[in-house]
């Protein structure tokens, strides 16, 4: 067994706001199939299976029971992780280093197209004593959020503009993404409050997809056909799932991630070090709260000040959601966090088209599960095998 | 170093029906307002299809030589698309059954429902579906039984599995 | 063969009840504090929290794992939530085994919890949903259906008999009498068995594990940690899970296939040729009666058709050759889905240190097997323990 663990594969199909004609095991089998071409592998070389999903997503329970077959996974080990393929590609890594498993795919997909009360389903998540009796809109979380973040922050509502401007434009160059669009941050600023400060510009649309990833062990990653994309660092973490006990302001859960992340990879500096990020935009103002709990800047006022010099821009010093993150491509549920993956490994390979940045060596992969949870983790990726292991 | 729960550690507080029923206990309660259209996709749209036409239809997958119903577009075991379409009888064997004396919402059934997984005619071996058998004695249903489709009358099959009303024994 | 050796250093449980005055956070954290205090450990000790737990539809909850969190102690740590149905409690063991083996976490705690009384009319209703939403819902099938399907074929493939299955309640709800967190322990008789009114013919009610409230958790902890803070660590000796085609309908389901796959993954790395001499207690899954006779032909520790033989002839009693079941089981203790599983890995743990007082096996076993089922007669999920160290 070996302690370097890299993907080898990816397959995706594009993101959509419905997939009328595909069920969710033909879009499964798609980006599947996809997969183990772009891995030059069989299923029946496979050893172990991760699928990331939600039962009530699916509006099925015991949802596990309907992934193997159009995975090639018949037989197989396969087990269903209720979180963010981010936190599958964890699960991956720790399944080839603890030796059970030389060869593991981890798929997440969405049919959000299918659920037609997606409102009452997060309500349903809420807690059901404290406080589903409010009644109220669960994107009213994320607005009381928002709104303690720009006030202690100092983070004004300009940025989130500028953050969903930057993304749906950035989107115009991924032909997976289902939301591009050329809007200025004027646009955003006269949009709606779907609850204060919250905008509805600012809020992520659904939509239905999958995506499939292949990781190997080292010697597997070595004679892989494609460049493969190291694992250097993997880190995932709760705060509170309380919402009188958490904290509103910083995004604990993706620091914790992020240390352990760093730790791995013995990165020091990440700005310098680490080209392009992915990071959770649902809401445009998490995109903000995320970098700062990434450890990229040391306050709001640091952040404001780079937003306003146009560094997170794809042309910046510093690019944030080159592929025009969820505002730009869309929300595809748990398997927002594997299309970011998706990104990362495309880049690092060369292989990113009009959206490619120069001299990637390192990228950056956070995932946030949503309304109400403080569930998050974090992948980095590179395209040097990693001297200590992950 | 202690493990064993003693009958003093294993904790939890076990709450009656009576004490429920009569208000004792503060208790919320919820409806879930969860509503999903599912795509069909390829397969099961035409199975779906067909069925609203009162026949049965099955994929083919020529690397296995296997027959498969319900159908599906790709073959789990050869990992390919399959091939074809392949339309089967409405006759079938039952594969198993069981006799169930209570309904999905836990309501006592005084004539038991006959539960069973019959094996399709023109598929191949052990391809079966779950559905229900009647028109028999519950106690003369037997493994290895031939039984046919009674179909719903045109007007009222909507594509829905339930457009075979029930299996029934097939008379010699 | 994994470089990092992990154990077993302290398991804790709640009561399995029918309905619980507790919430699912608060059954969380009885169970972990319980664990957690047989291993004299505080939360800080713990790298990393898995939590297992089997359908949402039971509590009431979307993302009930994020619910859950702060009940097992989830709080600003790695957390996450696997799930295979049935199966999750035994495989949430093999999820914190290959957290712990790969060398990013040293401890780890697993809880399991479930409270199905939440959901009315009653928790079976809730059933429904795991049938296919297409091809089998119209139907409004219920959970009995499927097991009675595979209980009519299993006996009939075997030629058994129904008081060989009834056997399995008498001798399960009998070992649970000596279980404090038992629901259902009883001291029956096989006519009674029988005697009880029939579900789903040919399924007695005697013969079915009730639905239930409840949670169980376990420490793990990689070797030097383990040995430091352990007297009697229990080895987790192999671990294999499988998952087989949602396709029930088209399987043969007179035998779990995907049972042998899983026991054979922990098998191997146990380095057991032959499971029948050298596991000296097994703890299969039995949601029904018939499960558990079902199982250990999976599980290799009776040949196909002949474990209902081995029971009649007192093998596997609890001071028989082979006991299984001596916790009681889900037929005895309860069966609060996840729960359950660990509950399972608990009496293993008791078992092997032996600490499990009324229902000690006699002769210092050193090596057991627990398993779990689970989906649509589809996953088995399998764990070895002992008291070696693998090798």
């Amino acid at each position: 067994m070996s302690d370097r663990v890299a993907i080898i594969g990816v397959g995706f199909t594009s993101l959509q706001p419905s997939t009328p004609h595909l069920s969710f095991k033909e879009l499964m089998f798609e980006a599947a199939q996809k997969a183990y071409l772009d891995a030059g592998i069989q299923p029946s070389e496979i050893d172990s299976f991760v699928t990331c999903a939600e039962d009530l997503n699916e509006g099925l329970s015991i949802f596990d029971e309907y992934t193997p077959d159009q995975l090639g996974a018949v037989q197989k080990p396969m087990h269903t992780l209720t979180q963010d393929g981010l936190h599958g590609i964890a699960d991956a890594l720790m399944q080839i280093r603890s030796g059970i498993a030389e060869l593991v795919v981890v798929e997440a997909h969405s049919k959000a197209s299918n659920i037609k009360t997606p409102e009452w389903l997060v309500d349903y998540a809420l807690d059901p004593v404290y406080n589903r009796p409010l009644g109220l809109n669960p994107h009213a979380l994320a607005g009381l959020e928002m709104n303690v973040f720009l006030h202690e922050t100092g983070i004004r509502a300009e940025h989130c503009a500028q953050v969903v401007a930057k993304n749906r434009s950035n989107a115009l160059r991924n032909p997976v993404a289902a939301y591009p669009l050329a809007l200025t941050p004027m646009y955003v600023e006269s949009s709606t409050y779907v609850s204060y400060p919250l905008r509805e510009a600012e809020i992520a649309e659904r939509v239905d997809g999958c995506a499939v990833v292949v990781l190997a062990d080292e010697k597997k990653a070595l004679k892989a056909q494609s460049k493969p994309a190291w694992v250097c660092g993997v880190g995932f973490a709760n705060d509170s799932g309380t919402l009188e006990s958490r904290d509103w302001v910083r995004a604990d859960y993706a620091r914790i991630a992020v240390e352990r992340a760093y730790r791995q990879a013995s990165i020091q500096n990440p700005r310098e070090e680490i080209r392009l990020f992915e990071v959770d935009d649902t809401y445009a103002y998490k995109e903000l709260q995320h970098l700062i709990a990434l450890g990229l800047f040391s306050d709001g006022a640091e952040l404001g000040r780079s937003i306003e010099a146009g560094e997170t821009k794809a042309d910046g010093k510093m690019p944030v959601n080159v592929s025009g993150g969820a505002l730009g491509m869309g929300l595809p549920l748990e398997a927002s966090g594997l299309y970011r993956i998706v990104e990362l490994v495309l880049q690092l390979r060369g292989q990113a088209g009009a959206r490619q940045l120069p001299d990637v060596r390192l990228g950056l992969a956070q995932s946030w599960r949503g309304v109400p949870t403080t569930s998050g983790a974090v992948v980095i990726l590179g395209t040097e095998r990693p001297n200590e292991p992950a | 170093m202690k493990s064993e729960p003693e009958p003093n550690l294993v904790r939890g507080t076990p709450l009656h029906e009576k004490p429920l029923r009569q208000g004792k206990t503060f208790t919320i309660t919820y409806t879930p307002k969860l509503r999903y259209e599912w795509d069909m996709g390829q397969a099961i749209g035409r199975y779906l299809a067909e069925l609203k036409e009162g026949r049965l239809i099955a994929r083919a997958c020529r690397k296995c030589e296997r027959v498969m119903i319900p159908p599906r577009m790709f073959c789990e075991r050869c990992f390919r698309p399959t091939d074809e379409w392949v339309y089967l009888k409405d006759t079938g064997k039952i594969f198993t059954f069981s006799l169930c004396y209570v309904s999905w919402n836990v309501k006592r059934l005084k004539q038991p429902e006959v539960p069973a997984v019959i094996e399709i005619d023109g598929a191949s071996p052990g391809m079966g579906i779950l559905h229900v058998v009647k028109r028999i004695a519950p106690k003369k249903v037997r493994i290895g039984m031939a039984v046919q489709a009674v179909w719903k009358p045109k007007p009222e099959r909507i594509g829905s599995v339930t457009d075979i009303a029930y299996w029934e024994p097939i008379k010699k | 063969m994994s470089r990092r050796k992990v154990a077993v250093v302290g398991a804790g449980m709640t009561k399995f009840m029918r309905r619980a005055l507790e919430t699912p956070k608060e059954l969380a954290w009885l169970a972990a504090k319980s664990a957690l205090d047989s291993a004299e450990m505080k939360l800080d000790q713990i790298d990393c929290v898995v939590l297992g737990s089997a359908p949402d539809a039971f509590d009431g909850l979307h993302m009930k794992g994020e619910y859950l969190s702060d009940g097992c102690g989830g709080w600003k740590k790695p957390y996450l939530r696997c799930y295979v149905g049935g199966g999750t409690g035994v495989y949430a063991v093999a999820q914190a085994w290959f957290q712990v083996a790969s060398g990013l976490f040293d401890t780890a705690l697993v809880v399991c919890e479930e409270k199905m009384s939440s959901c009315l009319p009653h928790p079976q209703a809730a059933f429904l949903t795991i049938f296919d939403h297409i091809t089998e819902q119209p139907l409004k099938p219920n959970l009995l259906w499927i097991f009675a399907l595979e209980q009519t074929r299993y006996m009939q493939t075997y030629g058994i008999a129904l008081e060989d299955i009834a056997r399995v309640s008498v001798k399960n709800k009998r070992n649970a009498l000596g279980h404090p967190a038992a629901q259902l322990g009883a001291d029956l008789t096989i006519k009674e068995v029988l005697a009880s009114e029939v579900m789903a013919w040919p399924v007695h009610r005697l013969m079915v594990s009730p639905t239930s409230d409840g949670a169980a958790a376990v420490v793990l902890a990689a070797e030097e940690t383990a040995r430091r803070i352990c007297d009697r660590p229990a080895w987790i000796q192999g671990v294999g899970w499988c998952l087989d085609t949602a396709y029930w309908t088209n399987r043969d389901l007179a035998y779990p296939e995907y049972v042998e796959k899983a026991a054979w993954m922990a098998y191997r790395t146990a380095g057991i040729r032959e499971p029948r001499k050298e596991i000296n207690i097994a703890e299969p899954y039995d949601p029904f009666a018939y499960k558990e006779l079902h199982h250990l032909e999976g599980l290799q520790l009776a040949p196909k058709g002949q474990a209902p033989r081995l029971l009649a002839d007192g093998v596997f009693e609890r001071n028989g050759d082979l006991p299984v079941t001596p916790s009681g089981g889900l037929l005895g203790v309860g069966n609060p889905i996840a729960a359950a599983g660990l509950m399972k890995i608990c009496e293993l743990f008791w078992q092997l240190r032996g600490e499990a007082g009324t229902r000690q096996v006699p002769g210092k076993p050193e090596r057991g097997v627990a398993q779990a089922w689970g989906d649509l007669m589809q996953v088995g999920t399998v764990v070895v323990m002992g008291t070696k160290e693998p090798a």
